[in-house]
């Protein structure tokens, strides 16, 4: 399109040679130079002809009209502010709010992660669907054998953890990767000082060296530029730091807490403090991350596992129970890493190209109504000889810069507001610090800007294009405007935008009622006046600096401190669980899985291989938990002091748990066991009521509650009832629990009213952003019909004056009107619930209570639309009746 | 009206000047006043050619590919572009004297018999 082969001037240069070369000869027959010269030029014609139609001939033209349509579009828009304001902040609004989307949806799920070769990387998942049970973990002789399947450039499990650094100023709880030595290599990324582990190192227990963040260098070590000459104490261990991690590095983690990884350490996950050789049955390593090799493909990759897989579970028939169909899938890492976000920021992306549509409906409606406005204009143009494809050009021309501007302007905001629009985004969103507007976000903004402008100035244009000649003169003479056509045209659009609205108003109207009900549903505990305070008992290496290796040695420490917390200012009653125990705690959804969390159960009596799942959700609590969180007793009793390591093992199980394995019997006195040949025999002995502890949205996940005096844990609550000042209560806490074990950090603390409201903030994001575009969606549709109604009762202004001149009510001229916009609203409902029917379905996922189809919100929906249309159209109609007929017949 | 006529006619001036435009540079590369004179004696000035109209369809040649230019010196050292026939460029003359040859035939045999 650009740029011409022949040069304007090499052309003139060749017509001068000819002339001179006539002239030379016509000379040459015996006329003067001056009698040659001018015979010459006489029989060449006209030179500044021929050089013009070449010109015309070339793409100078192309530019040249459009300068000139640009100019002539800056011309008029600046002759109309009020339209180019409202168009240009229709399409900043628009553009403005699908960029911001799109930077989010660009910088999580479409920027490859920020490690080299990313699409090599996947992640190792362990299913067992036999029981119901996913993610499940896999054992240190299963990492070894995909190891050495070939199929690897490395794999190395990871195991996220807490620890204990001590020796700086305040004992600290810091977050921990336990991963293989070839960890750093796998994902190819070197630390910014000193070195990563050797990835070729197999030897037992940990190694006494970790890789530390830039973040844990600068908070905790001032930056020092000695480190890695220092030791670093790690649950009472002494490690060498040697290496630090450059700033910005993340790992590939599920959670936020995952990704922000302080502390690496190595091992080969045998030896101690693990067994020298953990059984295949042990699946204690939680996740793992692999490199395929180079060239291997993810699907050829998958089903050489499967094939590895299918072998192992003939060769090792005795771990491999045929009825839990163990199965391993490998994940794209990229996956792993967003896939909690995916689904909501597709909606987001869906909800706002939704908005943008509606806003081009707006700002096309405004656009004809201008053009039949100029119709006389563009008659004018044509009978000049403008032709057909040059009309519709200059009004492209036009449509297009508009929204650049608008495209423009958009954007500018989305750069002055970006930090303040980030801070909208829930906490732990994945890759965070990778929003950003990139290249590709501005190649985005100027895209949709074009296709945009392309949008809304079509129709007009074409209708410009299609004006009849003489009928237009003729009309715009006349002052009346716009023909049937483009009134039709007219009412389509509104009908469009009324359908796109419906469809957002009914998705961001379901994700409200299942928000709604998510904050409504019974709990079934208490979060009120409660804190959890979390701490953490050092889990070293060797066993002789355990201070707190089991339940006997840890159950006096666990008196002490509820016996000080009670002694603290408000509390009235305190009691201590493990981490699983938190209620809808998501930060350590990881944790809860690996070390606590799923348990998988043998049950007395009952040969497991033809039982169901039998994974449950598992906590320790000491005796006052379910009297502080407010859960009832059923039947049977709660655990009392007594149920220590001495008794026998007892266990309070909730309902769900109760209908689940003894559908109708009585559960008390009923005996299960871990499901590991060196487990004891846990007895029930109490039934609580369901709460929803695990998950909102889900009612009856069954529970297992074990005595902490019987069965430890080092990740510890202490839950704190009472009149508290959540300030200040953690301060005091830690001072009371380093007064016991003066090693000890506080890990965090929070109400449950916060954990609770944390649990939704994903919902709450998708939710209120839906919401947000949905009004949007409903002021530019309102308005959208105003403009139509208005715009037909002015066009009707004399027949109106007729109908009140020959007594018409003024009430059935109100009607009349009314019944217009609400016609069109109807139909535009109509065609919106049939579109919000499929969308609804495919977000079916998302919600909570209600169905896709809820009659409620399609009804209200509907009738919420019509009632704006109804306000629309009031307010011209109102003019319309006032309209004095006098002064309507001589409008004329 | 009038415009629909004029293009017509320029429509069968320009596909005749084409043909003789490719017929004069079969002798070899010719420039543009060159080509105006050769043709001008060779129909021993039967027609004359506008030579403003004979750039355009130089241009129009040039950009079907039949035929191809360059600057050069001429005979009497003047700078002047040079046209020569390219190989798409005589096939495409073979096609037209063809067809030039056919259709003056038909229109001769018609003119005669009306004439007879």
């Amino acid at each position: 399109m650009f740029g011409r082969k022949r040069k304007v001037g090499d052309f003139s240069s060749e017509i001068e040679a000819h002339i001179e070369l006539e002239t030379e000869r016509l000379r040459e027959q015996g006329l003067s130079e001056e009698e040659a010269r001018a015979s010459a030029r006489r029989s060449f014609g006209n030179v500044l002809q021929a050089q013009e139609r070449f010109y015309e001939s070339g793409r100078w033209l192309w530019w040249e009209h459009f300068w000139q349509d640009l100019r002539y579009a800056l011309r008029t828009l600046r002759k109309s502010p009020g339209f180019t304001v409202v168009t240009v902040l229709t399409i900043a609004l628009g553009i403005g709010a699908t960029t911001t989307i799109f930077s989010v949806v660009d910088a999580t799920l479409l920027h490859p992660l920020p490690y080299a070769e990313p699409e090599q990387l996947v992640s190792v998942e362990d299913n067992l669907p036999g029981v119901g049970a996913q993610d499940v973990g896999m054992s240190q002789p299963e990492w070894q054998d995909l190891q050495r399947s070939g199929i690897f450039e490395y794999v190395s499990p990871t195991w996220f953890d807490e620890n204990n650094l001590t020796g700086s100023s305040q004992p600290a709880r810091v977050r921990i990767l336990l991963v293989a030595p070839n960890y750093f290599a796998l994902l190819e990324v070197k630390p910014q000082l000193g070195r990563a582990f050797n990835p070729e190192d197999q030897s037992p227990g940990l190694l006494e060296e970790v890789v530390i963040s830039d973040g844990l260098w600068k908070r905790v070590f001032g930056r020092d530029p000695h480190i890695l000459e220092k030791s670093v104490r790690l649950d009472t261990d002494l490690y060498r730091i040697v290496g630090v991690m450059p700033a910005g590095f993340d790992a590939p983690g599920r959670t936020a807490e995952e990704r922000n990884i302080e502390v690496w350490a190595a091992t080969s996950f045998y030896g101690t403090p693990l067994p020298d050789q953990p059984p295949r049955t042990w699946r204690f390593l939680p996740t793992a991350v692999a490199r395929l090799k180079t060239g291997l493909s993810a699907g050829e990759a998958q089903s050489r596992v499967d094939a590895l897989v299918a072998s192992l579970q003939k060769e090792f028939p005795g771990d491999y129970p045929l009825q839990s169909a163990w199965s391993v899938r490998l994940v794209p890492l990229q996956e792993r890493v967003v896939g909690n976000v995916r689904h909501s920021l597709l909606l987001l992306l869906g909800a706002v190209a939704l908005v943008l549509l509606i806003g081009c409906v707006n700002v096309a409606n405004l656009l004809l109504a201008r053009a039949s406005a100029r119709g006389r204009e563009m008659a004018l143009r044509q009978a000049l000889g403008a032709g057909r494809k040059r009309l519709i050009r200059q009004l492209l021309t036009e449509s297009v810069f508009l929204s650049m501007l608008g495209g423009m302007a958009g954007l500018l905001v989305l750069l002055c507001a970006k930090q303040s629009l980030l801070r909208l985004l829930p906490e732990g969103f994945p890759r965070l610090t990778d929003i950003s507007i990139s290249w590709s976000v501005l190649l985005f903004a100027l895209i949709s800007s074009l296709v945009t402008g392309a949008i809304f100035g079509l129709a007009p244009a074409l209708h410009a294009g299609r004006l009849d000649l003489t009928q237009a003169l003729k009309e715009a003479a006349r002052g009346a405007t716009g023909s049937g056509e483009q009134a039709r045209t007219r009412r389509m659009l509104v009908i469009t935008e009324f359908a796109l609205s419906v469809v957002l108003m009914i998705a961001a109207g379901l994700l409200l009622r299942s928000f709604w009900d998510l904050l409504n549903v019974r709990l079934g505990f208490n979060p009120q006046n409660v804190i959890a305070v979390r701490t953490r008992l050092p889990s070293p290496n060797f066993p002789k600096n355990d201070l707190y290796s089991n339940a006997a040695q840890e159950t006096p420490f666990l008196r002490e401190v509820l016996r000080r917390a009670r002694t603290l200012p408000g509390v009235q009653e305190a009691a201590i669980g493990d981490t699983a125990s938190i209620p809808l705690d998501q930060s350590l959804r990881e944790l809860k899985v690996i070390s606590e969390g799923q348990f998988f159960l043998t049950f007395e009596g009952r040969d497991i291989q033809e039982d169901q799942p039998a994974a449950v959700e598992r906590s320790s609590v000491t005796p006052n938990y379910f009297h502080v969180l407010g859960i009832p007793l059923l039947r049977g009793r709660l655990f009392g002091e007594s149920d220590d390591d001495k008794a026998p093992q007892v266990a309070v199980v909730n309902e769900a748990f109760a209908r689940t394995y003894w559908a109708n019997q009585d559960p008390l006195g009923r005996r299960f066991k871990r499901n590991r040949a060196d487990s004891a025999w846990i007895t029930i002995v109490g039934v609580i009521a369901n709460a929803r502890t695990e998950s909102l949205s889900q009612a009856d996940v069954p529970q297992v509650y074990l005595s902490l005096y019987q069965s430890a844990s080092r990740r510890l609550a202490i839950f704190l009832r009472g009149h508290l000042d959540a300030a200040a209560i953690p301060e005091r806490v830690r001072e009371q629990l380093q007064a016991v074990d003066p090693t000890l950090p506080l890990s965090g603390a929070q109400t449950l009213d916060e954990t609770v409201s944390a649990s939704l903030a994903e919902r709450r994001f998708s939710m209120e952003m839906v919401a947000l575009f949905a009004v949007t969606a409903l002021l530019l549709a309102g308005v959208g019909i105003y403009g139509v109604i208005s715009y037909m009762v002015g066009e009707r202004t004399h027949e109106i004056g007729i109908r009140m001149a020959l007594g018409a009510e003024s009430r059935s001229i109100l009607r009349m009107v009314l019944r217009q916009g609400v016609g069109l609203a109807l139909a535009g409902a109509v065609v919106g619930l049939i579109g919000a029917l499929i969308v609804s379905n495919l977000m079916s996922g998302l919600l909570y209570g209600v169905r896709p189809t809820d009659p409620l919100t399609f009804a209200g929906v509907a009738l919420l639309l019509i009632g704006v249309a109804m306000l629309a159209s009031y307010m011209p109609a109102r003019r319309a009746i006032r309209v004095d007929p006098m002064v309507a017949l001589r409008h004329e | 009206m009038s415009t629909q006529d004029a293009r017509e006619r320029l429509e069968l001036l320009q596909g005749t000047l084409d043909l003789l435009i490719l017929r004069t540079l079969i002798f070899g590369q010719q420039h543009g006043q060159g080509i105006a004179r050769a043709i001008q004696e060779t129909s021993e000035e039967e027609l004359l050619v506008e030579h403003g109209a004979l750039y355009p369809a130089l241009q129009r040649l040039e950009k079907r590919g039949w035929i191809s230019a360059k600057w050069g010196v001429s005979s009497n050292n003047r700078k002047a572009r040079f046209y020569s026939l390219t190989a798409a460029g005589r096939k495409q003359l073979v096609r037209e004297t063809n067809k030039w040859k056919r259709l003056s035939g038909a229109i001769a045999r018609i003119l005669g018999a009306e004439g007879a």
